[in-house]
């Protein structure tokens, strides 16, 4: 059986030193030995950003695609081959701007894979402009002024969208996070794991000690039940939504997988290419 | 008798124009005539003028016709538009609902036949359609009998009662017609065909069909005009073989999710028409540097932006060649025929894994549209060829190492595994890497990586490149085009031909890789060169200049009004040119 340092690779990191993207790294390292996998049997498919390079620092399949479909790709991946455990990456510009609509709709989807986002409320690979989860009122190279836009809340946002699984991390944490990415790749359909994970370099506000002292965990909350999705939203807007832990989970809820009329129970990848002479006889036939 | 017939139906989107054409086309197509229909329709559900033009031949005609002898009207728009195209012999049957007046500058007949009242007669006005189909039968002195399976099989689950009363109203139709034929105009009665079996289809349904009988297992796709029909017939198909589509919430979803199951091992495909084209170029690149295989059609239609969205084009020619920021191999293929649309799109997807890049089919709206009859199609010719996809076991790579995936060959192409293959993982990513895929940024990895990508394509194996219909050594004229002008350029060849005039026809089916070696002799060997086609800038024939040059020789016919050439229009031009 694999352990945690199979899934690592020879390829160094190019991020900075101290950036939260390390411990999601070897999160999700961890959680995919927890759970049993093998290296081969991983496909972790990323975007672009700092973030999106996790998916070459871990021995596994992986796909550094384009800005912003990460989802896509990953769903893909996944219908190709349901036996594959699929895990989508990237930052909060990847995820809640450029792809925000493939976050909407993988969520709405509930194909069986698991979304990590790297969150640091910022742009850091373009050197710091503003992003969909700065506060308002941050001052960066482009809101010199201070951004005047409403942060987008992804885990409310996930919510209305009709999610089976939110989760919230922060990357310092690795324990809980380990244990959150193995509780989402387990899940029966989507899962969302927004990661807070600061940015050393450009951003000044939302750094360790801030998220030290602002977040809440939800074990902490005292009869948080995370099934109960209008409690999750009202501790969530309670909190500003500053929580970690299982926000929500409905596990009743068949994934896109299981509902999809006739798709092959077997990994459609194994599946036979050519069409019986009659059968294709029979679909010429409507033609006629 | 007449061997030929074009028959149009007219009327407000919407009321039945459709099923009207339908019902006429598919009991003619069982008797064996060779049918081909072009629908004009607007972006709209329902309201605005539509006509379905259909052509009956007792051989195979892959255009519309100049002219038209019978125009079945359901409102007077319909004869103000189309009334033009009647020959002097030709006639009108229209509604008499709507007090048709027949316009002064044309030498045909009409006709008014009470298609509602006779309907409505018989229980709902809903089968005036049926009563117009059968007042054409009385022109063509056709047996109504003919109907009698198609009424059956399109009503049939609404009870026997429902049938007997289409029948009823198609009889109705074909008796009030007859008193008015009644020594008034002459019957075209149409040669009998050879009443074999053939299939009846558009363009979308032989692409859709050649997808699934390729391979193709899994397809991703956003709605568009005029593509959506390939997406709804394999969201019929692929379920029964275990295979699945996803209608993606955007054109970019679309393809980047036919990539990850691409990736993944799975033939998949993504279908659109030019806006979504221009949304997935980004996505296009991936393919390219990822070596990723992925077939993609465009159903081209009146561009640019929203442009004529429901009209005839062919203008995204270049935008197809060139199309993604950067440099990367691809393959641009535009079959001419609904035989060639079924063939090429299965051979998509063995070229899309044998050189490990995107592949185009191309088509445009007249081909992926036009309904048609088209000769057998035989799955025994459909081969399945996945390149260096590796199903071996592979040894274990030592101290961390990756599968080379990206190995620099002689040929270009490298091993590819696909993710759940043990000693196989690799890196894949947008940046420029090594042959491991892992980032690389060095001059020389650079280079090496970029030849061998384009090596790939150097050689490419294609079947026909070029179809060619070329009988003289020396031609006066050599006429060029691509996807659906080939119907018209055949006809237009065959006038010319008995003007006297020595006319060589080629229709280019690879588009890129430019199969330049093919087309130069022909080229050398014509005193003048035609490049027909659907734009306003004359694409195909800059393509022919840049790659064979003869640019002197080189006549651009363009038409982008978004109506298909018609044969005549071509003979004319050919002829004032020589």
């Amino acid at each position: 059986m694999a352990t945690f340092k199979d899934f690592r690779n020879s390829v160094k990191p190019n991020w900075c030193p101290g950036c939260g993207d390390f411990s999601v790294q070897a999160a999700i390292q961890r959680a995919a030995a927890n759970v049993g996998l093998e290296p081969e049997n991983l496909a972790v498919i990323s975007g672009i950003g700092c973030s999106g390079r996790i998916s070459g620092y871990i021995n596994s399949y992986g796909l550094h695609g384009i800005h912003g479909r990460s989802l896509p790709i990953a769903t893909g991946v996944k219908m190709a081959n349901r036996d594959l455990t699929v895990i989508a990456s990237g930052g909060d510009g990847d995820g809640y701007a450029i792809g925000m609509s493939h976050t909407i709709h993988a969520i709405r989807r509930n194909v069986n894979i698991t979304y990590i986002v790297m969150d640091n409320q910022i742009y850091g690979l373009t050197k710091g402009q503003t992003s969909p989860r700065s506060a308002t009122g941050f001052k960066t190279k482009s809101t010199p002024e201070g951004s005047i836009e409403q942060a987008i809340a992804p885990m409310e946002m996930a919510l209305t969208a009709g999610a089976t699984f939110v989760a919230q991390s922060f990357s310092t944490d690795l324990k809980d996070l380990t244990a959150l990415i193995e509780a989402g790749i387990k899940h029966e359909g989507f899962s969302l794991i927004n990661v807070f994970s600061p940015c050393v370099t450009y951003n000044k506000v939302n750094t360790y000690d801030w998220f030290k002292e602002n977040l809440t965990k939800l074990s902490d909350v005292e009869g948080y039940d995370s099934s109960n999705k209008s409690m999750a939203m009202q501790t969530l807007m309670k909190h500003n939504g500053l929580v970690t832990g299982l926000i929500y989970q409905d596990t009743e809820r068949k994934s896109y997988q299981e509902l999809l009329n006739g798709y092959s129970e077997a990994p459609l990848v194994d599946a036979d290419l050519t069409l019986d002479q009659a059968h294709f006889d029979k679909l010429v036939d409507e033609f006629m | 008798m007449i061997n030929q017939l074009s028959w149009k139906v007219g009327g407000q989107q919407g009321e039945g124009i459709e099923s009207t054409g339908e019902i006429f086309a598919i009991a003619l197509n069982r008797l064996g005539y060779y049918l081909y229909g072009y629908r004009h329709f607007s972006s709209r559900i329902k309201g605005g003028h539509t006509n379905n033009k259909i052509r009956v031949s007792t051989t195979q005609v892959r255009s519309i016709s100049d002219d038209l002898d019978i125009l079945v009207a359901f409102d007077q728009e319909t004869i103000d538009l189309n009334y033009k195209e009647l020959h002097e012999k030709g006639v009108i049957i229209a509604d008499a609902k709507f007090n048709p007046i027949k316009p002064e500058d044309t030498k045909a007949s009409m006709f008014a036949v009470p298609f509602t009242e006779l309907a409505t007669e018989l229980g709902t006005s809903l089968m005036k359609n049926m009563v117009a189909v059968g007042a054409t039968c009385a022109v063509l002195n056709l047996d109504i009998n003919v109907f009698k399976e198609v009424v059956q099989e399109i009503f049939g689950r609404k009870g026997q009662q429902v049938v007997e009363k289409n029948m009823e109203a198609i009889k109705s139709g074909f008796d009030n017609m007859q008193e008015h034929l009644e020594n008034t105009a002459e019957l075209m009665e149409l040669e009998k065909a050879d009443g074999k079996k053939r299939m009846f289809m558009i363009g979308n349904d032989a692409i859709a069909l050649g997808a699934l009988a390729g391979g193709c297992r899994f397809m991703a796709a956003y709605p568009i005009t005029p593509a959506s029909d390939i997406m709804e017939y394999l969201i019929k198909k692929l379920p029964p073989v275990g295979g699945a589509v996803i209608q993606t919430e955007d054109e970019i979803a679309a393809v980047t999710m036919t990539i990850g199951a691409n990736y993944g091992g799975v033939r998949a495909l993504t279908a659109s028409s030019g806006p979504g084209l221009s949304l997935k170029m980004e996505a296009i690149g991936l393919s390219g540097i990822t070596e990723t295989p992925l077939v993609i059609v465009d159903t081209q239609r009146g561009g640019p932006s929203t442009g004529l969205p429901t009209k005839q084009e062919q203008s995204d020619l270049m935008a197809m060649i060139y199309g993604t920021h950067g440099e990367i191999p691809k393959i641009v293929m535009a079959p001419s025929t609904v035989q060639e649309a079924f063939y090429d799109t299965a051979e998509a997807f063995n070229l899309a894994e044998e050189y490990q890049c995107p592949v185009i089919v191309l088509s445009d709206l007249q081909l992926s549209l036009g309904k048609q009859t088209v000769e057998p199609l035989e799955y025994d010719k459909v081969e399945i060829r996945r390149g260096k996809l590796v199903t071996e076991e592979l040894p274990e790579i030592e101290n961390k190492g990756y599968f080379k995936r990206y190995e620099v060959t002689e040929d270009g192409v490298s091993p590819r595994t696909i993710p759940g293959i043990k000693n196989g993982i690799h890196h894949v990513t947008g940046v420029e890497h090594d042959e491991q895929g892992k980032p690389s940024e060095s001059a020389a990895n650079r280079n090496a990586q970029m030849d061998k990508r384009f090596r790939k394509i150097e050689n490419i194996k294609f079947d026909t490149p070029v179809y060619k219909n070329a009988p003289h050594e020396e031609a006066d004229i050599l006429i060029v085009g691509f996807n659906s002008t080939r119907g018209a350029i055949e006809e237009a060849m065959g006038r010319l031909e008995k003007d006297g005039l020595k006319v060589n026809h080629a229709h280019i089916r690879l588009i890129y890789p430019f199969p330049s070696n093919e087309l130069l002799p022909l080229v050398n060997s014509a005193k003048k060169i035609v490049v027909v086609e659907n734009n306003a800038t004359g694409q195909l024939a800059n393509m022919i200049k840049m790659n064979v040059g003869n640019a002197e020789k080189i006549t651009k016919m363009l038409k982008y009004d978004g109506n298909p050439f018609l044969p005549h229009e071509i003979h004319t031009r050919c002829k004032e040119l020589v």
